[in-house]
């Protein structure tokens, strides 16, 4: 686990670092961060508990997985459907304070892709050919460095450079740091009145 | 142009263009909860901002309360330190919070439509996935993670990619003993657990139409298990009858404009979608889980597929499930040994759930040594059954008659699975470890298949069981 936390902040145009694979697809976030682990009122501590139920056996004693076997990882590669399920943004944060900055995936879950944007931890789709070829890069080479640059939405790992995926608006928010959008939200604070005034139910609700 | 519901709303709702392509979309109701919130205000609070409409922001707690004993307290510190900071936010900031105290307690997506906050033509929000089920009523409903909930606390608006909308038609009816469960599972069989990603799914035609509400609740709660965020039904009669007189619901002179409103948000005929799938309702049967995904279903005289005809991923995947699940290719999903049964649940844990099990209960057991829980959606949920005597018949046949809450569903509470049990249930997430246990087991199928199995101890078919 990396200690002493350093979290994306600002523009994002690099990610790189060890990587660990979670093959199979539709790893869901029950999977990711366990439901009992949400009992918490801030974030900061959850990062111990990615993965949990996968990482320990019954009485708390690591097991083999690729979290505890590469815990320096700033990288997940992982299959279609990644972080299907719940909403709860607990996974994510998990994963952000473990350490992870980056997930390449066949694919990701709408809900999932968007918290995570939101914090700063850069999701890029890959094609199935590309995957296995990490996959495989990796197998012969476990601590080979992978390198994503956002920009151009390439992922560098050895002799391999691949082309993966990202929206759009995941890339710019990335690249020019505004990937927190609340700032940009609360400056339309007049457009929402506005808009208040334009929906016919808006003033509908009174505190019974 | 025609255009359809979710065209409509998002257009009326739409703020502006954000800077990177997304929109910036206005949130006509958030409800928030004692799981995802906690953080979000503490996040308001370290930006010195505060909750921009608390007029249109409602609280309750569902998913860890615990279903018996209440008054006992929560046994739980973390537990009771979340509802107390849920308590003291809305204090503070002035929403409207159902709690026990209220009589108006229980699962967020069953009290929002039950106290007639959730409105056609409105979008939606909550910190919860199974915020799709508010699409029931015509509404645009998203679920959301909490740094969005501290978006819509603090802006009361959402920055968020437009999806495309998927028509999904079902002809015809369904069969005596399949129920919208039924029908819900089969569509994410059918179309992935991933089909969804990228799409608003907006469910039609005679199957759908002929649904009660609470049915219809059903199917857009389980819009997110196919992939899909949002999923919704274009308002009609039936919804607005189910509206009429409840709590938050237009009064008098609102009441005709409100209709005016609703009516002009619904989907055009000859409205066009970026895609289409069509289903006929008669092909579906009782529908029964047998993986770790919801998508992994079959009909009940259906058996665990087969390994040999797969390779690669899919082989993969299905090994994984049916290890998990300790099933073997090609068993039949009948005579699956049970060891918990579970009703309940924001997707079927309603007056009308309840009620269609109450009906087949007479001179049935559950059988020895079957855990049987019947946990009612709401307070409302509860005293409606219980004025009816549903409660007195569920007692009878050996179920315990729990207090309202998401229980099992999740068990972040203490209801939960031991071991490797294998539970039959009316939730909505088959997910390894979703039930409390990391070896708990589940299958998901409707409220009556769910009875039936608690009698027979096994996976049966509740239209034998009961001679429907």
């Amino acid at each position: 686990m990396n200690t002493a936390q350093k979290l994306p902040t600002g523009q994002i145009e690099h990610i790189s670092g060890q990587a660990l694979c979670l093959p199979g697809d539709d790893i869901d976030t029950d999977r990711i961060i366990p439901a009992r682990f949400l009992k918490c009122i801030t974030f900061s501590g959850l990062g111990q508990y990615a993965f949990y139920d996968e990482r320990y056996d019954k009485a708390g004693q690591p097991l083999a997985h690729p979290l505890n076997d590469r815990p320096q990882a700033s990288i997940i590669v992982a299959g279609a459907n990644f972080g299907c399920g719940s909403s709860r943004e607990h996974a994510p944060q998990a994963l952000l304070y473990h350490g992870i900055r980056g997930i390449l995936a066949l694919s990701f879950a709408e809900i999932f892709a968007g918290n995570c944007n939101t914090l700063g931890i850069a999701c890029l789709s890959l094609s199935f050919p590309d995957q296995q070829a990490i996959f495989a890069a990796l197998t012969s080479n476990p601590a080979e460095l992978i390198e994503i640059d956002i920009a151009a939405g390439t992922v560098t790992l050895g002799e391999l450079q691949l082309q993966a995926s990202i929206p759009q608006s995941m890339q710019g928010a990335l690249l020019a740091g505004s990937w927190d959008p609340l700032q940009e939200l609360l400056e339309a604070k007049d457009l929402v009145l506005e808009k208040g005034q334009t929906l016919p139910y808006w003033r509908s609700f009174q505190h019974n | 142009m025609p255009k359809n519901c979710f065209e409509k709303v998002w257009q009326s709702h739409e703020v502006k263009k954000l800077w990177n392509g997304q929109s910036q979309l206005q949130i006509g109701l958030h409800l928030i909860h004692e799981v995802t919130s906690p953080q979000a205000f503490g996040m308001i609070r370290d930006r010195g901002l505060s909750v921009a409409c608390p007029e249109r922001t409602f609280a309750t707690i569902d998913h860890i309360i615990p279903t018996k004993n209440l008054q006992l307290g929560y046994e739980d510190a973390m537990a009771e330190e979340m509802v107390k900071s849920l308590e003291q936010n809305c204090k503070e900031y002035n929403i409207k919070y159902f709690g026990p105290k209220s009589g108006s307690q229980g699962i967020v997506h069953v009290i929002g439509p039950e106290l007639g906050l959730t409105q056609p033509g409105m979008t939606v929000a909550c910190g919860d996935s199974h915020t799709s089920t508010h699409g029931a009523f015509g509404s645009i409903a998203f679920g959301i993670g909490t740094s969005q909930v501290r978006d819509v606390l603090a802006s009361q608006t959402l920055a968020l990619s437009k999806p495309k909308v998927r028509l999904i038609d079902i002809q015809g009816q369904l069969g005596k003993g399949v129920y919208a469960k039924d029908l819900i599972l089969h569509i994410i069989a059918k179309l992935g657990v991933n089909g969804g990603i990228g799409y608003a799914y907006e469910y039609a035609g005679a199957s759908i139409e002929a649904l009660s509400m609470e049915e219809r609740m059903t199917i857009c709660n389980m819009s997110i298990e196919g992939g899909a965020r949002v999923g919704y039904i274009s308002p009609d009669q039936k919804t607005y009858e189910y509206i009429r007189g409840r709590p938050y619901a237009p009064k008098e002179a609102d009441w005709a404009r409100a209709l005016e409103y609703w009516n002009s948000t619904a989907t055009e005929s000859s409205a066009s979608f970026d895609d289409e799938v069509h289903f006929a309702a008669s092909e579906i049967e009782p529908t029964v889980t047998w993986g770790i995904n919801p998508g992994q279903s079959s009909g009940i005289n259906g058996q665990v597929p087969e390994l040999k005809d797969l390779e690669g991923s899919a082989k993969a995947s299905l090994e994984e499930a049916l290890s998990y699940m300790k099933l073997s290719p090609g068993q039949n999903l009948r005579g699956t040994k049970i060891e918990v049964a579970f009703i309940g649940s924001c997707t079927n844990g309603r007056l009308s759930d309840l009620q269609e099990v109450a009906s087949q209960l007479d001179n049935h057991k559950v059988a020895a040594g079957i855990k049987a829980l019947i946990v009612p959606g709401s307070m409302e949920v509860k005293r409606q059954a219980e004025a009816l005597g549903l409660h007195e018949k569920f007692l009878e046949a050996g179920f315990e008659w729990r207090e309202p809450g998401c229980s099992m569903c999740l068990a972040m509470n203490p209801d939960k699975l031991i071991g490797d049990q294998l539970c039959a249930s009316s939730s909505n997430r088959n997910f390894k470890g979703r039930q409390g246990s990391s070896t708990g087991r589940t299958m998901l199928m409707s409220p009556l298949m769910v009875a039936a199995a608690a009698i027979k101890g096994e996976v049966a078919d509740a239209r034998e069981v009961f001679s429907l």
